[in-house]
């Protein structure tokens, strides 16, 4: 008998992947690690250019006819106008320091997804187009011509960087890869690239004033609905006030709270703070026209976040009021705490936020007026202004994870551990080279929480759930605590895929569950209907 | 000298080895990555190969305990099945093992005829392995499509209910497993 002998098989079987440089590596589109291209009706109505029906896969992207010349502008225009953008194109070494750093990177095994790398499918261009160098020598000081080819392979892996700037923390030169990213996603909204994750909340933010797309009876309803399961669990109604002229301070939290499991929870507990503290003094009204305090024109470009970032601000105005209390979300403080200030600020017709309970001053936010609800509620407790029941919580073994934005993009570490242990007997950190600063991202944080890329999602979540896994089976961790809607919503099934047995929660869930309300009737459930630690039955 | 004390002898070699082999199945920047890093928070793909394939080297010369096998083999099939892996490459790593085995040994050890009949047994074992991979693999990549269901019924279920089409059930959802 003829043909190969089993060990000239075996010797042939390469599992390995080819060994080539990373120019010569074509891009592959991999159905679960991409998200489906926008709406054309979503990119229309925000009035960004070339909206049309288009799918990643398929050969054919229906580009306009000029896009080379498009993004040639466009990119020249970006580095006259941002001077950072400029220099983290020329001052990169290569170093490495952040390569192995990014979750994607650690998730995928995708070299592309090296900080450094991703950051070089633009720089290439960049060289190329815009240095000498790069003009005369090409290749070899590594440049390259931007083709078709060039043109989706950025936006397969900018559209495979949450922006959680974890990469940024460890460069030498302090190079911001998430403003590499939201350049790229910039260039690619002038050629109608964008994602439909980011797309439609972009439209129905603008429209309505939410993600979405929840009419303001409708927000109200709901938020009537938790006033109801409220009494029902605590035998405690209480009164929300909307849209309230001459209100102290304007309440604006992510929509997800109020329409998304388990941030509904949460949603309950921020109304039962409120209802508590009323007859101390404190004055709050929820906008049913501000009604979101995420903002992914972050995702899409610096006008269409200034834009949508205006509209809380506007809605301040309007009611008057003196300051604003911003719920547990994630990007939003980014966009406050960094980008707000020079965009839509000072707010001058705000007042300096001053707790109404405890006279704090909050000086860290003198010129956005906007305080953290974290903030917040460590110095009522700091002030012993809440009467807190922890064994309430005794079922829960506490773990918490720093959503990238306050924690990175703020630098809010303390305030929610300390509110954690003093509603819960129980909590136990991750290893340190996975929180505060160095905290791994959800995974699916600046648009990318979308159904069809769960791959891509489980694998960018893949070093935030081996943390989880290792307290988990270490001390017993049974609950993921957050202070950020995406991670509310990204979180569970992370944890259903890699971590069984954890579950997620805000911050104000766990207060709301110790909190003693006046008048309550006797808690037996928690604000899920579980029963309470001793009232099993 | 048998089989299992050859290998048993020169096991740290094999489990390095075999480590490599996974290693290699990633490009090859990543593979420098996963094996120079050795804090298991930093590098959870290094990290879990290494404690899987210590952990399935000792069944293999021990009990064969199916249930500590699954339960190690689990945590890297997981990881494999949702990285940009074919079927067959994501478990592939697990068949690598005979290669390695036969490296181990010298050119006389295939002339003793009891040697070559362990090593037939322990191909089996390795074989029962493989086939805990593929089943583990399938188990991982039907949970994927079950959380890509939920959350679309979930998002639909919650559509009905703000339009105020299934008002008479407040507060329930719909019931997946």
């Amino acid at each position: 008998m003829s043909g190969p002998k089993p060990n000239e098989l075996i010797e042939k079987i390469d599992y390995n992947p080819p060994q080539k440089g990373w120019m010569d590596v074509p891009v592959k589109i991999r159905k679960g690690m991409y998200c489906y291209a926008s709406n054309p009706k979503s990119v229309e109505y925000v009035h960004l250019p070339h909206a049309r029906p288009w799918n990643p896969l398929e050969e054919d992207w229906k580009l306009p006819d000029n896009w080379k010349e498009i993004v040639h502008n466009a990119f020249r225009e970006r580095l006259d106008r941002f001077r950072s953008f400029k220099v983290f194109m020329d001052i990169c070494v290569r170093c490495g320091a952040c390569a192995d750093k990014c979750h994607f990177f650690i998730g995928t095994g995708d070299p592309k997804n090296m900080p450094v790398l991703r950051a070089e499918l633009l720089r290439s261009v960049y060289r190329n187009d815009f240095t000498t160098a790069g003009k005369i020598l090409g290749k070899v000081a590594g440049a390259r011509e931007l083709t078709l080819d060039v043109l989706k392979e950025w936006w397969y892996y900018f559209f495979q960087c949450t922006e959680c700037r974890r990469c940024s923390v460890f460069c030498p030169y302090g190079i911001d890869t998430a403003e590499i990213t939201i350049m790229a996603r910039e260039i690619f909204n002038l050629l109608g690239l964008n994602i439909d994750w980011i797309a439609t909340p972009v439209a129905n933010c603008y429209r309505t004033g939410n993600h979405l797309g929840i009419q303001p009876h409708a927000f109200k309803e709901m938020i009537e609905f938790f006033v109801d399961d409220i009494e029902e669990k605590t035998g405690v109604k209480v009164e929300p006030s909307f849209n309230k002229k001459g209100a102290d301070i304007l309440f604006v939290t992510p929509s997800g709270d109020v329409f998304a499991d388990p941030g509904t929870y949460t949603a309950m507990g921020y109304l039962m703070l409120f209802h508590y503290l009323k007859e101390q003094g404190l004055n709050v009204t929820w906008s049913t026209y501000a009604s979101e305090g995420g903002n992914f024109g972050f995702f899409t470009s610096h006008e269409m976040m200034k834009r949508l970032n205006s509209k809380m601000y506007a809605e301040a105005k309007r009611l008057g009021v003196k300051w604003i209390l911003g719920g547990e979300c994630g990007h939003m403080w980014r966009v406050i705490n960094q980008y707000m200030d020079t965009m839509n600020g000072p707010a001058d017709f705000l007042e300096e936020p001053i707790s109404p309970i405890t006279g704090t001053k909050f000086t860290n936010a003198k010129s956005t007026k906007m305080v953290h609800l974290s903030e917040f509620t460590a110095d009522l407790i700091y002030h012993n202004k809440l009467k807190l029941d922890k064994s309430r919580n005794d079922n829960l073994i506490v773990t918490y994870h720093d959503s990238c934005n306050p924690a990175r993009g703020m630098g809010l570490f303390d305030e929610p551990r300390y509110v954690i242990n003093s509603v819960c007997n129980h909590f136990h950190d991750m290893p340190r080279n996975t929180i505060r600063e160095q905290t791994f991202c959800c995974g699916s944080g600046s648009g990318l929480n979308a159904g069809e890329d769960t791959e891509l999602r489980l694998c960018g979540g893949l070093p935030r759930a081996n943390a989880v896994k290792h307290v988990h089976e270490k001390f017993g961790v049974n609950m993921l605590a957050t202070i950020c809607a995406i991670d509310r919503a990204a979180l569970p099934p992370l944890m259903d895929y890699w971590v069984p047995g954890v579950g997620v929660t805000g911050l104000t869930e766990m207060v709301a569950n110790a909190l003693i309300m006046p008048g309550e009737a006797e808690r037996t459930t928690n604000l899920r209907g579980e029963p309470l630690p001793g009232m099993e039955e | 000298m048998r089989l299992d004390e050859l290998l048993t002898q020169k096991k740290t070699a094999i489990i390095d080895k075999w480590f490599d082999v996974v290693a290699d199945t990633y490009p090859a920047d990543t593979a420098g990555f996963i094996k120079r890093q050795k804090d298991p928070f930093a590098n959870p793909v290094g990290g879990t190969t290494q404690k899987s394939l210590t952990v399935l080297m000792d069944e293999l010369l021990g009990e064969m305990n199916h249930d500590k096998i699954d339960s190690f083999l689990d945590p890297i099939i997981r990881i494999r099945a949702v990285q940009d892996f074919t079927p067959s490459r994501a478990i592939s790593f697990v068949f690598s093992l005979k290669k390695i085995i036969r490296n181990q040994l010298n050119k006389s050890d295939f002339n003793d005829h009891r040697i070559l009949a362990e090593l037939f047994e322990f191909d089996l074992k390795i074989d029962l392995i493989g086939l805990t991979a593929f089943d583990i693999y399938m188990k991982c990549r039907e949970k994927i499509y079950q959380i890509k269901a939920n959350e679309e019924k979930n998002r639909t279920f919650s559509a009905f209910e703000r339009a105020g089409l299934i008002k008479e059930l407040p507060g329930s959802g719909p019931e997946l497993a």
